[in-house]
């Protein structure tokens, strides 16, 4: 597989101090990649990052072989799609939010009708569609988070913690969902998270990100049963507790 | 006097100059509030300090100082602009916009700073970005143009000094008010209150039900 986003040397300064640094990182194309860490250890600045919404102090990002500061933010960002822990519709109805990334590239009214309705059926929302943001539940509201990032078709799809607010069992729905979808149309995506089971079941490589630090990368397998330094280690063993 | 052709022309020039001042406002006011909510640069908390004082400008020294400029010795006397309509939508413009940037500001300060990132996320240009969260935050901007209108609508000080409440010219609802209690014309300046007050009523409820409508939907 050829990589889609190679990462070299990349450090990102917030808030006057190292937030994020990576010496190497590529994701393959139609490649899972779920990144893991504590809280505030870089995992979500990666994502703003690679959604060109910071700037890296220093580095080089490629996308697709081209360097990525070169691209122009606004056509990298019609090749992306992110979506965030909180849902974050807008007041309007659920249909009018999945069509709004449509909208912003200028689709035809008649392509946005049939891709909207395509995915909201897909993510089993299509009951929903001419319901306002503001009446729907949190795991609706995320289903539509979700079929709004997914109508665009992005050569590259953020996650970050997109089902961290819900109750177990919805979580659960759709994770399933999730990784049906991305098996299937192989797209590209990068999967923040903070449990390692989804993780394992969601990606085919983990990233460990401790305290601004990427500190491995590698298959479920290989992490759990080998950590990379003591760091990674302890951080597993916290996690394996809270389950 | 209440009831016949002055007042209707006084009524209108009102409308006519409190709307003008209104839209001005807005046009400066809506995208210099953007401006100062979702940028990020150096001094912007002191500009934002200016705007919220502006808020609060007395009426009469905006127009001790509008008149110094319009004045024939003043800086923009060959306009010929002194005691003339646009004379008092020019002060009622520097009265309005403050209030519509202030709110504006605010307004915006208030979302979701996530929903600028979730926006550009998803693919939209910096103007289409700004139209959405307009579009968010409607009811509050809205609330913000009645501010504007009823800090403008209401005022005298700055009418009076740079309109000079000339008959059949520039004399406005207020400056009509204050001349008839000059003049112990006490039941004339009360029928024109009553008129100010129910044309600003209608007016706030058309805004207020536009508001509220969307609101609902």
């Amino acid at each position: 597989m050829t990589a889609l986003i190679e990462i070299h040397d990349i450090a990102v300064q917030r808030g006057g101090r190292e937030a994020l640094q990576i010496d190497t990182l590529d994701i393959a194309r139609g490649e899972t990649l779920a990144v893991v860490g504590p809280n505030g250890a870089g995992k979500s600045t990666l994502l703003l990052m690679l959604a060109k919404l910071i700037k890296p102090a220093h580095g080089q990002i490629h996308f697709n072989g081209n360097l990525l500061s070169t691209l122009n933010d606004l056509e990298y960002r019609r090749k992306i799609s992110f979506v965030f822990q909180d849902p974050l519709l807008l007041d309007m109805s659920a249909e009018e939010n999945v069509a709004l990334g449509l909208k912003f590239r200028g689709s035809t009214k008649e392509d946005i009708r049939m891709r909207v309705n395509h995915w909201m059926k897909q993510l089993g929302i299509e009951s929903l569609a001419k319901r306002r943001a503001t009446q729907i539940s949190g795991g609706e509201a995320q289903r539509v988070s979700l079929a709004r990032a997914f109508v665009l078709e992005p050569e590259l799809l953020l996650l970050d913690e997109p089902f961290s607010a819900l109750d177990p069992p919805t979580r659960a729905n759709l994770l399933d969902e999730l990784s049906a979808l991305l098996v299937r149309d192989h797209r590209t995506a990068i999967f923040v998270t903070h449990n390692l089971n989804e993780a394992a079941n969601l990606s085919q490589r983990i990233a460990i990100i401790i305290k601004g630090k990427l500190m491995q990368v590698g298959p479920a397998k290989q992490i759990k049963t080998k950590p990379v330094n003591e760091e990674v280690a302890a951080f597993l063993k916290e996690l394996n507790q809270a389950i | 006097m209440v009831f016949n052709l002055d007042t209707w022309q006084i009524t209108l020039l009102s409308l006519r100059v409190s709307a003008s001042a209104t839209a001005i406002s807005l046009l400066i006011g809506l995208p210099f509030g953007t401006w100062l909510a979702l940028g990020n640069f150096r001094g912007r908390s002191f500009i934002l300090s200016i705007i919220n004082t502006g808020m609060a400008l007395p009426p009469v020294v905006v127009g001790l100082v509008v008149a110094m400029m319009l004045w024939r010795s003043g800086p923009l006397g060959n306009l010929n602009l002194v005691y003339t309509p646009t004379a008092i939508i020019i002060a009622q413009t520097i009265i309005a916009a403050p209030v519509v940037t202030g709110l504006t500001a605010a307004t915006l300060q208030a979302l979701d700073p996530r929903l600028r990132q979730q926006l550009l996320g998803l693919g939209a240009s910096t103007l289409q970005m700004i139209w959405m969260l307009w579009r968010e935050a409607r009811l509050p901007l809205l609330a913000a143009l009645i501010a504007g209108f009823g800090s403008v609508i209401s005022e005298v000080g700055a009418s009076m000094m740079v309109g000079g409440n000339i008959q059949g010219q520039t004399r406005v609802l207020t400056t009509a008010i204050v001349l008839e209690t000059d003049k112990g014309e006490f039941n004339v300046a009360l029928g024109l209150s009553v008129l100010l007050l129910v044309i600003t009523y209608l007016i706030n409820l058309a805004l207020t039900w536009i508001q509220q409508r969307g609101a609902k939907r």
